[in-house]
């Protein structure tokens, strides 16, 4: 198990009780804010002593009340991204990435300062100071200066929520990178189901505190009970696919998954790479027949398994499309002049338009081989 | 100007005291400056206000009255004197080394303020960050606190200069006023200004006294300011 906590710990009048554990290549710890997300990192970073419980990662037992053990933040290796970067002002961007290397065993330092430059693109930024680098850029130092400790395992507080869209999209490419080239577990805290949906192996949901719910990602997106009204409409299938073609005249993808085929706007992502697409609910109709005259591309058949009453008027559809599962949301009064119901074999309708950057990331490849 | 420049060897003796035990004054107090800019920016202990009143006591008494408890205590016969003199051959009462004493503890108050103030204004955030990369709470100090806290040292260290260049109650009721080896630049114009004719020099001292505490406030501008550069801090 690459994380496991257990612990109570007590802030004021918020108490946080969690008990969780995961083996994911990246773990999202997501929840709303005042959820206990932070909490729970800090207290993994070791920047916080619980009142009471366990934490082991990597194997290694690094807070156990009941034995009176705490290791102080320093001993960890546990690297710390956090959200408002935090960054060295007095010291260079080399400096800055350079400095975790010190303290770290030579026999235990794996990370290489070249692959790690190349890795951020940060190569020419290195004689800057902090002060003169964008949002965007000192995040990627952040990262980098944190790799460069060779950490056993990298934490990420809200690693993008300061920053605005353009810079996310910036960085959200070379966080996909780090969680699929090296071999570093992350643990990654965000109140994004765009960012949880697109980067995580494995979702723990914190609400008020608790633990709601821990799984993988496909399976925790789905359950749209689990999200925060606010982020409600964002909720929908998680799909793993591969680029089978690209149509340049056009200025498509055309990807191919468990359900189908389903066409995205063109991606830079060469053919045969994993792609991993979100299917917003509120983006999916369903037809009863096969639509003709339509101008929806994507056209998946597949078969009623759920039906969960929604927000409002509406209802949430849950769709088996050839072991894919698709989510849709539509109103009640649809659901009744379709006459949907369980066993129906009806097709989800989605837009090509629907998937924009935010629903399209780079797939995890070990999950994508079936 | 002839007569600006022409100072009687008594008098460059006392420029050059002054000098002396104004940088050692400094020096010496650097080091539990900054441990107790440290223990009141950061600690959390019962006694904490004592402590504070303690450190800014010189600031507030009459600067005779601490000349005078410093004699009780290190005098030849007052018990840290006495201990210090003993162990360690450090005798301050009547020598140079109790005048920069006097002047050390009269600056005190106004370095750990300069310090403690800009030891508030770091960023602890910054120092976690550094933990998590693995720094020990030492090596985070010298390498993110102290470095972060250099103008504020540097300023502290000046008003520190600054006043023992100009301390004279403290100091010549501690350690009198003996030429050549307690009579600093104040204690030598006070002289003066006591013997008929003595104006000349009098205003010759002053005037030197002028340059150097204006020499002394234009470099640590000038360092503060490279400092600064140095730091690029928005």
């Amino acid at each position: 198990m690459t994380v496991q906590v257990d612990i109570s710990h007590r802030l004021g009048g918020f108490a946080v009780n969690a008990r969780f554990e995961s083996a994911g290549r990246l773990t999202a710890l997501f929840g709303p804010s005042g959820s206990g997300k932070t909490t729970l990192i800090n207290l993994i970073a070791g920047l916080i002593r619980p009142d009471k419980g366990r934490i082991a990662a990597e194997g290694r037992v690094l807070v156990d009340s009941d034995a009176g053990l705490f290791v102080p933040k320093h001993k960890r290796r546990i690297g710390m991204v956090f959200q408002d970067a935090r960054l060295f002002p007095h010291m260079s961007v080399a400096s800055n990435l350079r400095y975790g290397r010190w303290f770290t065993p030579a026999a235990e330092r794996y990370a290489d300062i070249d692959g790690v430059v190349e890795l951020l693109g940060i190569g020419h930024l290195l004689d800057r100071r902090p002060a003169k680098l964008s949002g965007g850029e000192k995040q990627r130092v952040a990262i980098g200066r944190a790799l460069l400790a060779s950490p056993k395992l990298l934490l990420m507080d809200e690693p993008l929520a300061s920053l605005d869209e353009a810079r996310k999209a910036e960085i959200l490419p070379y966080i996909e990178r780090l969680r699929d080239e090296t071999k570093i577990p992350i643990v990654y805290v965000s109140h994004s189901i765009a960012e949880v949906a697109r980067l995580a192996s494995d979702v723990v949901v914190l609400m008020q505190g608790k633990v709601a719910a821990s799984g993988p990602t496909g399976a925790i997106m789905q359950r749209l009970d689990l999200l925060p009204a606010e982020e409600r409409g964002e909720g929908g299938a998680v799909l793993d696919t591969a680029v089978l073609r690209h149509d340049e005249a056009f200025g498509m993808t055309v990807l191919g998954s468990l359900a189908g085929e389903i066409r995205v706007p063109l991606l830079a992502t060469p053919v045969g790479a994993p792609v991993r697409v979100r299917i917003r609910a509120r983006d999916v109709m369903i037809a009863t027949e096969q639509p003709v005259g339509l101008s929806a591309l994507n056209i998946l058949p597949g078969t009623i398994v759920a039906i969960e009453p929604g927000e409002g008027p509406t209802v949430e559809i849950g769709l088996d499309c050839n072991g894919a599962t698709v989510l849709a949301r539509i109103t009640e009064k649809s659901r009744q002049t379709l006459g949907l119901r369980l066993g129906r074999q009806v097709f989800a309708v989605v837009k090509t338009v629907s998937f924009d950057r935010a629903n399209t990331g780079t797939g995890l490849p070990a999950e994508v081989d079936g | 100007m002839n007569w600006l420049l022409d100072l009687t060897p008594d008098e460059w003796n006392a420029v050059r005291l002054s000098i002396k035990v104004a940088t050692v004054a400094m020096i010496a107090s650097l080091p539990p400056g900054v441990a107790i800019a440290l223990v009141l920016a950061r600690g959390q202990f019962w006694g904490k206000t004592l402590l504070n009143g303690l450190v800014h006591l010189p600031l507030i008494l009459p600067p005779v009255v601490t000349g005078y408890l410093l004699l009780l205590t290190f005098g030849k016969r007052g018990p840290a004197g006495a201990f210090l003199a003993e162990h360690f051959g450090i005798v301050f009462s009547f020598r140079w080394t109790g005048a920069a004493l006097a002047c050390g503890v009269m600056g005190f108050p106004l370095m750990v303020r300069a310090i403690r103030l800009s030891i508030e204004a770091v960023d602890r955030k910054i120092e976690a960050a550094a933990g998590t990369l693995g720094a020990n709470p030492l090596w985070v100090f010298g390498t993110i606190t102290l470095p972060l806290i250099l103008p504020g040292l540097i300023a502290g260290a000046i008003l520190s200069f600054a006043k023992a260049m100009g301390e004279f109650g403290a100091t010549i009721t501690f350690v009198s006023n003996i030429p050549n080896e307690t009579q600093t630049l104040p204690s030598a114009i006070y002289t003066f200004t006591q013997v008929p004719g003595g104006d000349a020099g009098a205003l010759r001292l002053t005037l030197i006294s002028i340059v150097i505490s204006m020499a002394a406030l234009v470099a640590s501008e000038v360092l503060a300011r490279r400092v600064g550069r140095r730091m690029d801090i928005e």
